[in-house]
């Protein structure tokens, strides 16, 4: 399990890259691949922006039936959330900020668990598998 | 009871009966294996069983557990592909009941032991039932997906000109493998032009029409332009009915039709000779 | 801080992405670009990301943005060679990209950049 700080650009950049590597050693098609590393990014840049920095986190599983799968962790103790239902709508016409990147993102991926807490920073976690 | 001490004592004992126990326990299972794997394969399968099970009992580490049930799910979907009923591997892992039970019957002294360690195996043959049916599952699903490629062919009608007929329901699943078909084949032939026929989808509802949105819309990344052809009067009605809007996308009752626009569109021309 | 290059062939920019891009060299790209269009008065620009991998909301912004500031200084702007497995996934984001001419590749970037009038 690989443990990446996000507090700059470049972190973000490092990130994709090793999902992206995760990503290609487990069997994930191009395509998977793809989706995967853009919802990595869309993530670790609100970890950036939003949270104030944090880190990520890349794990490889197996299901229960045998499948390889990559679980992402984005974790911050940025200021949170306060309207989660409101962050995860389709919110990208309106401008910048939260709604796309988490939006876009859970669609991206076969797994989507977020738990945060006004004040109390933000955690993600998203798991897309092999098929 | 004393949980932890009884399933020492009963891992002690399964230690030194080992050649016993795991040389019955190898009849019992061989018995019912009726040639599709050796004697020789059973026995090294169950030793390495064996060898967990006295590991988990005796709390020798904390990742014999998670080894046992590995190996187990393992053994499983091994049986499985390789013929055996899920019965006949769940029997095959309950029979070491019966074969300790065959040294330990005469005397009274290991009955808690052999009951805890009972209910353990009874645990983990449930287990190999689990195993065998996520491994059916996933061979369900290969096979549909195998399926899915084979009823989705993307073809050429003309130079810059692809077709995408789908027959059947346009679903999550065949959307992306169409659109993946639909794109590679615009980058390998460099057509600007895709007609996707939906004359043999049976029901053209919102989310078949969201389908054919997102593929559309991904051939426009492409640079292709596409054309929605099959509309059949009754599909017609219902996306009328239903509010669809397919927007600036051109649509065409056949194929012939959006041909004959494609071609057009290309500022080509079909004359008689 | 990598910078694309930005080079002018005829009335033409050509903007090659060759690397993993990180924000604020995509926020200079677009910065340049905007340079370039007011000095030079270009016609078209031709941004070419056969060798992108990923394109998340940021770039996708960029790229919508880079086009309406193109039309500003009424020049028109393509993508072109945009990979399948990028295009699946900006659909499934809900990312249109409406605003920019796509075409597969440069040559056929040009020819809707001169078939415009």
């Amino acid at each position: 399990m690989d443990e990446l700080p996000i507090q700059s650009g470049d972190d973000v950049v490092r990130v994709r890259q090793s999902v992206r590597n995760a990503a290609a050693d487990n069997g994930l098609s191009l395509v998977d691949q793809t989706k995967l590393v853009t919802a990595a990014s869309e993530l670790a840049r609100n970890t950036l922006v939003h949270g104030g920095g944090g880190r990520a986190r890349v794990e490889v599983v197996k299901s229960a039936n045998g499948r390889a799968g990559v679980k992402l962790y984005f974790t911050d103790e940025g200021p949170g959330i306060t309207d989660i239902e409101l962050a995860l709508t389709d919110g990208w016409t309106t401008g910048t900020g939260l709604g796309l990147g988490l939006s876009g993102a859970r669609r991206l991926v076969d797994e989507f668990e977020l738990t945060s807490k006004p004040g109390g920073g933000t955690s993600v976690t998203v798991v897309k598998w092999s098929r | 009871m004393d949980v932890v001490g009884t399933n020492e004592r009963m891992a002690a004992f399964l230690r030194d009966n080992h050649d016993k126990v795991v040389g019955r326990w190898t009849d019992l299972v061989a018995a019912g294996v009726r040639g599709r794997t050796s004697r020789e394969e059973v026995r090294r399968e169950l030793e390495d069983l064996y060898a967990l099970i006295v590991r988990v009992l005796s709390r020798a580490d904390e990742h014999a557990a998670g080894e046992l049930t590995a190996t187990l799910d393992e053994l499983s979907r091994g049986r499985a592909r390789d013929g055996f009923s899920p019965t006949e591997t769940a029997v095959g892992v309950f029979s070491l009941k019966e074969a300790v039970y065959e040294l330990v019957a005469d005397s009274a002294e290991l009955a808690p032991e052999f009951y805890s360690l009972s209910r353990m195996v009874d645990d983990l043959g449930l287990r190999t039932f689990e195993a065998y049916s996520a491994a059916r599952e996933q061979i369900i699903a290969d096979q549909s997906t195998a399926m899915l490629e084979l009823s989705t062919p993307v073809v050429q009608l003309w130079d810059g000109v692809i077709a995408v007929p789908l027959v059947g329901t346009l679903d999550s699943a065949r959307t992306q493998l169409v659109m993946e078909k639909l794109l590679d084949t615009l980058v390998t032939t460099g057509a600007d032009h895709a007609v996707i026929d939906i004359t043999g989808v049976p029901t053209v509802d919102t989310e078949v029409a969201q389908h054919l949105l997102k593929t559309v819309s991904a051939a426009r990344l492409l640079g292709a332009e596409c054309t929605i052809s099959g509309i059949r009067p009754q599909v017609a009605q219902t996306i009328v009915s239903l509010g669809i809007e397919f927007g600036d996308i051109a649509t065409k009752a056949s194929l012939a039709d959006a041909l004959a626009l494609a071609l057009r569109q290309a500022g080509l021309k079909v004359v008689p000779l | 801080m990598e910078r694309v290059p930005i080079l002018k062939i005829g009335q033409t920019l050509f903007v090659s992405i060759q690397i993993d891009l990180q924000d604020e060299s995509v926020i200079r790209l677009q910065e340049d670009l905007a340079d370039e269009l007011a000095a030079t008065g270009a016609h078209g620009v031709i941004i070419d990301i056969t060798a992108v991998e990923i394109v998340d909301s940021f770039i996708g912004r960029m790229l919508t943005t880079i086009g309406s500031i193109s039309r500003l200084f009424d020049a028109e702007t393509v993508l072109v060679g945009m990979r399948p497995a990028v295009a699946i996934t900006l659909t499934e984001l809900g990312l249109s990209l409406s605003g920019v001419r796509t075409a597969l590749n440069t040559e056929k970037g040009l020819e809707i950049l001169n078939g415009k009038s």
